[in-house]
């Protein structure tokens, strides 16, 4: 279970938020509202641990993230803005190393069926950098798919993907959910995230309510 | 772990031998500014062979800044370093394998091209293998020590001139080090005092300044 609480964060030297608490339990999904700037990427990354708010507490299952940091890092998959994929080597090494970084060794075989389930049949062995912007953004996704981390942090996961990458990672965001996993993610496109328990919170205005 | 070692390791050097250009440039960075003193200077072998450790030695220097530079940017930029401090690995052997990696692909070349270079400025058999064994033992220190100051200059305007003020100060040991080991060698007091020296950084460096640096990054990535 992720806490979040009494958390403030700033940039520079603006508030972005006070007093938020919130918590995050197994098989709940909570989608970020905010207008431009209100700090949903900073949130973010602060549960995630790249950021040090500026007073409150974050808790996993009980304990402060900066006191378990790499315990609490084996838990957490961030996709952030930046794709994190190297332009110099394919589909498939991305993720085959990404997985192995992330402490979970998969086989090439797994690597090539998530890639094709992600939609990107034919192009594993091309440099990532030849792709369009949507196949990069699969690469990136890709990890989703071979992930056992239970929370889950997406910042504008469905940015440039077309309708049907859309679909299909709905369709992987709901069944994690259904499997006990904890998603967070912020998005400002019209997708219906309906399955399971769907919580928004809206930042800028300050309130957690039930969807 | 050494596992992970060995993933971040190949993943570098493989993009680094896809991406030859920067290798290319920082080599013949070093070669000509090596070459540049015996034009300048004249053909005076007496005098081109007490200048030439010192020659070397700035020049290896000052190639091993110019390429530090690069060795976070890249990752910083396209999101995998923010990921790797993400990653239940310890960030300061995920930091060590990058200046492993580093070092191979921009630290032995320079290694591997100095004997050549040394024939310019017509050194002995003796003092060409001295300086070998110097660069083997302080070019590392080198990358090591430009690790902290590239993760702490990382995302900054102009980071790249900072970041050589900052550590250059620190690898003047190296230097003299280094330099005063073959001039040793050369006067017949023997270089072995300094080697041992040199040794010594290197076992400091490869404790300490992935740690460093590993408290340098957190800070500059947030």
């Amino acid at each position: 279970m992720l806490e979040v609480v009494n958390l403030e964060c700033q940039r520079g030297d603006r508030c972005l938020f006070s007093e938020l608490s919130f918590t995050l339990q197994r098989g709940e999904l909570i989608h970020l509202h905010g207008h431009n700037g209100s700090g949903k990427t900073t949130l973010l990354r602060a549960l995630c641990g790249l950021i040090l708010p500026t007073s409150g507490e974050i808790r996993w299952q009980g304990s402060a993230i900066d006191s378990l940091r790499e315990e609490f890092a084996a838990n957490v998959t961030y996709i952030g803005h930046k794709g994190a994929i190297k332009g110099g080597l394919t589909a498939l090494e991305n993720l085959q190393i990404a997985s192995r970084l992330d402490g979970f060794a998969i086989t090439e075989e797994h690597a090539w069926r998530a890639l094709e389930r992600i939609g990107l049949r034919g192009f594993e062995d091309l440099p990532t950098r030849v792709l369009s912007q949507g196949q990069k953004r699969r690469v990136a996704l890709a990890r989703l798919l071979v992930n056992r981390a239970p929370l889950w942090v997406l910042d504008e996961p469905f940015v440039a993907l077309d309708r049907a990458a859309v679909g299909l990672l709905q369709g992987v965001i709901a069944d994690h959910v259904a499997n006990a996993g904890m998603v967070m993610l912020t998005t400002h496109q019209e997708v219906s995230l309906t399955t399971g328990e769907v919580r928004q919170l809206q930042l800028g205005v300050g309130a957690l309510g039930h969807a | 772990m050494l596992d992970i070692f060995r993933t971040l390791l190949w993943r570098d050097i493989t993009l680094a031998m896809r991406s030859r250009a920067d290798l290319v440039a920082n080599l013949f960075f070093f070669i000509i500014v090596v070459s540049l003193f015996p034009l300048g200077i004249g053909p005076e072998m007496a005098t081109l062979r007490l200048i030439a450790p010192g020659v070397v030695w700035v020049a290896a220097l000052l190639a091993s800044m110019l390429a530090l530079e690069r060795i976070f940017a890249a990752d910083y930029e396209d999101g995998t370093l923010e990921q790797m401090l993400l990653t239940p690995q310890p960030l300061a052997l995920l930091i060590l394998a990058k200046v492993a990696a580093h070092w191979l692909v921009t630290g032995v070349p320079l290694v591997l091209i100095a004997p050549v270079l040394g024939l310019q400025y017509n050194l002995s058999g003796e003092m060409l293998q001295v300086l070998i064994v110097t660069l083997l033992l302080g070019t590392p220190s080198l990358s090591l020590i430009g690790a902290i100051g590239a993760a702490l200059t990382l995302g900054l305007r102009g980071g790249g001139v900072l970041n050589a003020l900052l550590v250059m100060p620190l690898t003047i040991p190296v230097l003299i080090f280094g330099a005063g080991a073959v001039e040793a060698t050369a006067s017949g007091l023997g270089g072995i005092g300094h080697l041992y020296l040199l040794g010594a950084i290197l076992l400091a460096a490869l404790f300490f300044a992935p740690l460093a640096a590993a408290a340098a990054l957190r800070i500059s990535a947030e």
